[in-house]
C-alpha cells in the first residue's frame, strides 16, 4: 500500500531499475558495435545500398533508444518518492506539436530514403542479355533451370511432375525446347554477369533466400516473380527457404555458386552433356 | 452524491451456482471466466513455448506427450502453430480487452452493466468454443495443423495431401478461428453501445479514463476487422470442404499429387488476413496502453501527461491500422509500388505510438514515483515498448524487410511489443486492480521479484533474437541442422532457451501470489491505490450491479492527482467539489 | 521544461473552491446529462447496438465483395454464369417487403395494433417468400450445372446469396420476435424501430449485392 514505510518509495528498485536498463542499453550497444553477429558481407551492388540504409536507420534508432532507456532510467531515479510532493502538471501543447513533427520528419525520411533501394531491387526490367534462371520451389527442395544452348525454355506440364522418373518439374518431353534445360538441384551463376530469376513454385508457397545476396522473395504458386541482380564475388552461398511451407521446411537447402565465367562455361556444357546421355 | 435510480439493469443477483459463477450475465463474472479463460491459454501456450526451446536446443531430448518421446519436424509445426494461435487470440485479444475490460468498463463509466448482458454471455461462450475446438485439434487423426498462427494458403487449403495436420487438424483450426470472430464481433458490440450509451452523469468522452478511450478503440478495430477475418475463414474453408478455388491456383501438384483447383490466388488470403491481423496487433496492444497510462498516472501521482494528446493518438493509431496490412507482405510479391505506400503509412503510425511513449515520459517527469508491483510492470512496458517499436522502423523499410522477413529478428519484435509489452500490461492490470476485484491485495514481495525475474528474463530472451536475425535465422525451423550459418548459432540458442527457462519458472511466482492471494491476501480497502477513477469509489467486493442503483455523477477529468490547493494527492472523479478537503 | 498549465479556473472547477455544489461542468456537451445509469431512454442501447452491428455486417460482406473483385480481376478462368430469373422477382419481393414494413411501423405509431399486425405479418411472409425464391434460384443454377465448385463466379454467387440469406433468416426470426415474442426489457416501439432498420439494411444490401453479381458475373 502506499504508507511511507513500505519500499514502494525507497531508492533500492529505482537503483535496480537504472542499472538493468544501463546494462540493456550497454550490451545492445556492445553487441552492435563489436558486430558480434552480424550480417555476411554482401555481394551485390544492391547489397551494399541496403546496408547502407541499415547502417542509417542504425544509427537514428541506435540514438532513440539510448536517450529513451536512459531518459526513462533518469526519470524513474531522479523522482522515486522521497517525500517530495509532485508537480501538477497537465501537460504541454508545444512540446506535443515539436516531438510530433520531430519524429514525422525523421521516419518518413527514412522511408523515403530506404525506397531506393528497394526501387532498384524492384522497378527496373532486367538488363539485356541477362542469364535467365528459373527457380521452383517444391516440398522440400529447390530446382533451378537453365534454358540451355537453346536459350528457350521447355514447356512444363503438372501432369508430366514424376520426381521417380527425374523429372521433379514436369518437363514436356514432346517439346523440343526442353531436350537441353538443365535442371540442377544447386544454383550455379557466373561472376560480374546481369542475372534474372524467375520464382515460382509448384505446390505451397516458398521463399527464396540468399544471405549475401541480400534478397529474400516469396515463391507463389500460380505466378511467376522476376527478380534480378549481379554478383560481385565468386564462392558458395547458402539458399533457405524462408516461408512456411510443411514439415521439411528447416531442411529445404540449396547452395548457390558463383563461379568465373569460364568455369560457369564449363559446368553448363558438362551438364548438357549429361543431358544428351 | 446524487442519487439516480436506474429503471433498467437494476437487479437481484441471481441465486443459484449455476446462473450465478457459469451462465452468469454480470460483467464482472464474465471478465473473470474471460481472465481465466486467458489463463488456461497462456499456461499451454507458455508450456508450448518451453517444448519450443527444448527442443531447438536438446533435438533429441525426450517430452512427455510425444510419439517415442521425440519432437517430430512435424510436431515442433504444432507446437508453433498451436503456441501462436493460444497467444494471439486466445490471450492477447481475449484478456486485456474482454476480460479486464468487461470487468471494468461499465463500473468506470458507472454502468450497472455492460449494455446487452447475454449478448456477453453469448460471446464468452462462443469464445470458450472456440477455444475447445482449437484444444481438440491436437487429439485427431493426423493432429493439430502445422500451418503456423497465420496459416498460409495453399499449405492451409490444400488438405491432408499438403502434410499431417492438414487435414481435419487445420479444418478444426479454421472452424475455431471462425468462432472466435463471432464471439469477438458480438463482444465489440457490447464494449461500443456500453460505452456510447451507459456513460454516468458527467463523464463526458474527454473525461474518460484511457483505460475506457482504449477499450472503445480496440472495440471499434474488433468489430471492423473481425468480421473480415470470418468472411476469409468462411472462403478457406470451402476451399478445403467443397473444392472451390478461392486461394488454390492452377495446377499445383503436391508430393506428385495433381490438384484439381483453378486459378485462385494464395495472395488474396494475405490481403484478407493481414487486413485483420494488423488491426488485430493494435487490438492487444491499446487497451495495455490505456491500462499503463492508468497506472503510470496513480503511482506518479500525476495527471497523464497530455492527455488529449494520448487520446488522438489512440484514435489515429486506431485510424492507420487498417491501412498498413501490406507491410507484412513485401516479399510476398505483391506490387512493388504499393509496398512503398505500405510502408510511409507504417512509419507514419509510428508517430502517434512516439507520442504516447513522449507523454508516458512526461508523465513520469516531476512526479511522486511509488515502486508498486503494478507501477514496476508499466515502467517494463514503456521500455519495451521503446525497444519493440525501434526494430518495427527496421521492418517497417521494405529494403530491410527484405532481409529481415521471416527470420528470428521478427520474432525478437513481435513478441517484445505485442507478446511481453501486452503481457506485461495485464501483469500491471492485475496488480493494480486485484485488491478490486477479490478484496485482498496480492503480496507486494513476490510481485516485484515476479517482475525483476520477468524483465530481465523477456530481454534475454528475445534480444538475441534481434542477433539471430541479423546472420538470418529463419523462423519455423525444426532443426538447424541443415544449414552451416545457422549451425553455428547454437550456443545463442542455447542462452535464449536457458533464459526462456528461468522466464516461465518465475511465472509460478505469479500463478502462486494470485490463487494464494484470492483466500490468504491481505484485506484490501476500498481504494488502496489512492486512485481517482470511479472503479475505487465502489464498495469492495463490488456489488452485484456495481452502483447499487445509486449512480455518481461525475464531476471532474480521470487523472486529478496532486492538485495545488486540495489537502489530500488525488480528487476521485465523483466527489462534489463542495466535498473536496481544501489544503491548509 | 514543459510549464504547468494550471490556470486559476482551473483549480476553482477541479476542488470548487469558487462555488459550492456546480452541476457537472458540461465540457461534453449537453447530451451528458441523458447518459449512464441516469439514462433518461435505455431504450437508446439497442438502436445503438444494431447501428454497430450492422457496420460489422456491412465489413464482412464488403471483405466477400473485395475478394470478389480481386479475383474475379485476375482473369483468366472466370466463366460468367446465367443469373437465375427469379432473382428479378426476388429482389422485387424483398422491395416490397421494406414497403410494408414502413406501413407497418407508420399504423404502429398511429396506435393501430391489429393493423400493425397484419401488415408486420405480411413483411415476415414476404420475407420467407424471398428465401423461397433464393432457393429456387440455386436449384436453378444447379440444374443448369453450376456447382458451387464448378467456377469462382458460381461460387462467390453461392458464398453471397447464402450469407445474406442467413442474415435474413435472422431479419425474419427478428420480425417473428418482435411481432409475437414476449418482450422484456426491450419495448415494442424500439423493437420495430430496430428490426426496420436491419430489414431495411439487407434490403438495400441485397440490391447491392444483386447489381453486383448481375453486372461483374
Amino acid at each position: 500500500m502506499l504508507s511511507r514505510k513500505s519500499s514502494n518509495g525507497s531508492a533500492a528498485p529505482a537503483v535496480l531499475l537504472a542499472i538493468v536498463l544501463l546494462l540493456l542499453v550497454g550490451s545492445t550497444l556492445y553487441f552492435h558495435i563489436a558486430k558480434t553477429w552480424w550480417f555476411p558481407p554482401a555481394i551485390t551492388p544492391v547489397g551494399h545500398e541496403i546496408d547502407q540504409q541499415f547502417f542509417l536507420t542504425f544509427i537514428i534508432t541506435g540514438i532513440v533508444f539510448v536517450l529513451a532507456q536512459i531518459a526513462l532510467a533518469w526519470l524513474v531515479f531522479r523522482y522515486r518518492d522521497h517525500g517530495q510532493k509532485a508537480k501538477f502538471v497537465r501537460g504541454n501543447h508545444s512540446l506535443e506539436v515539436i516531438w510530433t513533427t520531430i519524429t514525422l520528419v525523421v521516419f518518413v525520411a527514412l522511408g523515403v530514403m530506404a525506397a531506393r533501394a528497394w526501387g532498384e531491387v524492384h522497378f527496373g526490367g532486367p538488363q539485356p542479355g541477362a542469364l535467365q534462371v528459373e527457380v521452383t520451389g517444391l516440398q522440400f527442395q529447390w530446382e533451378f533451370r537453365y534454358a540451355g544452348t537453346d536459350g528457350k525454355f521447355g514447356r512444363i506440364n503438372a501432369k508430366d511432375i514424376d520426381a521417380s522418373v527425374g523429372n521433379p518439374l514436369g518437363l514436356d518431353a514432346n517439346d523440343p525446347a526442353s531436350k537441353d534445360d538443365i535442371v540442377s538441384p544447386d544454383l550455379y551463376l557466373p561472376v560480374n554477369t546481369p542475372i534474372e530469376l524467375m520464382l515460382r513454385s509448384q505446390d505451397v508457397i516458398h521463399s527464396f533466400f540468399v544471405r549475401e545476396l541480400r534478397i529474400k522473395q516469396d515463391c507463389v504458386p500460380g505466378i511467376i516473380i522476376p527478380v534480378h541482380f549481379e554478383v560481385e564475388k565468386t564462392g558458395d552461398f547458402e539458399v533457405t527457404c524462408n516461408q512456411l511451407c510443411g514439415l521439411g521446411h528447416y531442411h529445404m537447402h540449396a547452395i548457390l555458386h558463383v563461379m568465373s565465367q569460364a568455369d560457369f562455361e564449363q559446368w553448363e556444357k558438362k551438364q548438357e552433356a549429361q543431358n544428351a546421355q | 452524491m446524487s442519487a439516480h435510480v436506474s429503471p433498467i439493469h437494476h437487479s437481484e443477483a441471481p441465486k443459484g451456482f449455476i446462473r450465478h459463477y457459469i451462465f452468469s450475465l454480470d460483467h464482472k463474472i464474465i471478465g473473470t471466466q474471460y481472465i481465466l479463460l486467458g489463463l488456461s491459454a497462456v499456461t499451454i501456450g507458455m508450456i508450448l513455448s518451453m517444448i519450443v526451446r527444448l527442443h531447438l536446443v536438446w533435438p533429441n531430448a525426450h517430452i512427455w506427450g510425444f510419439a517415442n518421446g521425440i519432437v517430430s519436424p512435424e510436431d515442433y509445426l504444432r507446437v508453433i502453430t498451436m503456441h501462436g494461435t493460444l497467444m494471439v487470440f486466445f490471450v492477447l485479444t481475449t484478456v486485456p480487452q474482454s476480460g479486464f475490460g468487461n470487468y471494468f468498463l461499465p463500473i468506470q463509466i458507472g454502468a450497472p452493466d455492460m449494455a446487452f448482458p447475454t449478448l456477453n454471455m453469448l460471446s464468452f461462450w462462443t469464445t470458450f468454443l472456440a477455444l475447445l475446438v482449437l484444444l481438440a485439434s491436437a487429439f485427431v487423426p493426423g493432429g493439430a495443423a502445422i500451418g503456423g498462427w497465420t496459416a498460409y494458403a495453399p499449405l492451409s487449403a490444400l488438405g491432408q495431401v499438403a502434410g499431417p495436420g492438414q487435414g481435419l487438424g487445420q479444418t478444426l483450426w479454421v472452424v475455431s478461428i471462425a468462432l472466435f470472430c463471432g464471439g469477438s464481433l458480438m463482444s465489440a458490440i457490447n464494449f461500443l453501445g456500453t460505452t456510447i450509451d451507459l456513460r454516468t452523469k458527467g463523464l463526458s468522452l474527454m473525461r474518460m479514463p484511457l483505460t475506457v478511450w482504449g477499450w472503445f478503440i480496440t472495440a471499434c478495430l474488433a468489430l471492423l476487422a473481425f468480421g473480415v477475418l470470418l468472411a476469409a475463414c468462411i472462403l478457406l474453408l470451402l476451399d478445403r470442404l467443397a473444392q472451390t478455388s478461392f486461394f488454390i491456383p492452377s495446377d499445383l501438384s503436391v508430393s506428385g499429387v495433381l490438384q484439381h483447383h483453378a486459378g485462385g490466388s494464395p495472395l488474396l488470403w494475405q490481403h484478407l488476413f493481414w487486413f485483420f491481423g494488423h488491426p488485430e496487433v493494435y487490438i492487444a496492444i491499446l487497451p495495455a496502453m490505456g491500462i499503463i497510462s492508468h497506472v503510470l498516472s496513480t503511482f506518479s501521482r500525476k495527471p497523464v501527461f497530455g492527455y488529449k494528446a494520448m487520446v488522438y493518438s489512440l484514435t489515429a493509431i486506431g485510424f492507420l491500422s487498417f491501412a498498413v496490412w501490406g507491410h507484412h507482405m513485401f516479399i510476398s510479391g505483391m506490387n512493388p509500388y504499393s509496398a512503398l505506400a505500405f510502408s510511409i503509412l507504417t512509419l507514419v503510425i509510428g508517430v502517434p505510438s512516439a507520442i504516447k511513449t513522449f507523454n508516458w515520459l512526461g508523465t513520469l517527469w516531476g512526479g511522486t514515483i511509488r515502486f508498486t508491483a503494478a507501477m514496476l510492470f508499466a515502467i517494463g512496458f514503456v521500455s519495451l515498448f521503446v525497444t519493440g517499436g525501434l526494430s518495427g522502423i527496421f521492418l517497417a523499410q521494405p529494403a530491410l524487410d527484405l532481409y529481415l522477413h521471416d527470420t528470428s529478428y521478427v520474432i525478437g519484435h513481435f513478441h517484445l511489443i505485442m507478446g511481453v509489452a501486452a503481457i506485461f500490461a495485464m501483469f500491471a492490470a492485475s496488480y493494480y486492480w486485484f485488491p478490486k476485484m477479490f478484496g485482498r491485495m496480492m503480496n507486494e514481495h513476490l510481485g516485484k521479484i515476479h517482475f525483476w525475474c520477468t524483465f530481465v528474463g523477456v530481454y534475454c530472451i528475445f534480444m538475441p533474437m534481434h542477433y539471430l536475425g541479423y546472420v538470418g535465422e529463419a523462423r519455423r525451423y525444426a532443426s538447424t541442422e541443415s544449414v552451416n550459418f545457422m549451425m553455428a548459432l547454437h550456443p545463442v540458442n542455447k542462452f535464449i532457451s536457458f533464459a526462456a527457462f528461468f522466464t516461465a519458472t518465475a511465472q509460478l511466482l505469479f500463478y502462486w501470489n494470485f490463487f494464494w492471494s484470492i483466500k490468504h491476501g491481505k484485506p484490501a480497502e476500498r481504494n488502496p491505490w489512492h486512485a481517482t477513477t470511479l472503479e475505487w469509489s465502489v464498495a469492495t467486493p463490488v456489488p452485484h450491479d456495481n452502483f447499487a442503483g445509486d449512480y455518481p455523477t461525475v464531476y471532474r477529468g480521470p487523472y486529478e492527482y496532486s492538485i495545488p490547493g486540495a489537502a489530500d494527492d488525488f480528487v476521485p472523479q465523483h466527489l462534489a467539489p463542495d466535498e473536496v478537503v481544501k489544503a491548509g | 521544461m514543459p510549464m504547468p498549465h494550471l490556470t486559476a479556473t482551473d483549480e476553482i472547477e477541479i476542488i470548487g473552491a469558487g462555488g459550492g455544489a456546480k452541476p457537472p461542468a458540461g465540457s461534453g456537451g449537453g447530451d451528458d446529462s441523458r447518459r449512464g445509469g441516469s439514462s433518461a431512454n435505455p431504450q437508446r442501447v439497442y438502436v445503438t447496438g444494431i447501428t454497430i452491428a450492422m457496420g460489422g455486417i456491412l465489413m464482412f460482406f464488403m471483405a466477400l465483395v473485395s475478394a470478389f473483385i480481386v479475383r474475379k480481376g485476375l482473369g483468366g478462368d472466370w466463366i460468367p454464369f446465367a443469373m437465375p430469373r427469379i432473382l428479378w422477382l426476388d429482389t422485387a419481393i424483398l422491395l416490397v417487403s421494406s414497403g410494408t414494413l414502413v406501413h407497418a411501423r407508420r399504423l404502429f405509431k398511429r396506435g393501430d395494433r391489429p393493423g400493425f399486425r397484419h401488415w408486420w405479418l405480411v413483411t415476415t411472409i414476404l420475407g420467407l417468400l424471398f428465401l423461397a425464391g433464393q432457393f429456387i434460384a440455386w436449384r436453378q443454377m444447379v440444374a443448369a450445372g453450376f456447382y458451387l465448385a464448378s467456377n469462382a463466379s458460381n461460387s462467390f454467387f453461392y458464398v453471397l446469396t447464402a450469407a445474406h440469406g442467413l442474415h435474413l433468416l435472422g431479419g425474419i426470426a427478428a420480425l417473428l420476435f418482435v411481432g409475437w415474442g414476449r418482450l422484456r426489457k426491450l419495448t415494442l416501439s424500439t423493437g420495430t424501430e430496430i428490426v426496420s432498420y436491419y430489414w431495411h439494411f439487407l434490403d438495400g444490401l441485397w440490391v447491392f449485392l444483386f447489381l453486383l453479381l448481375l453486372l461483374g458475373r
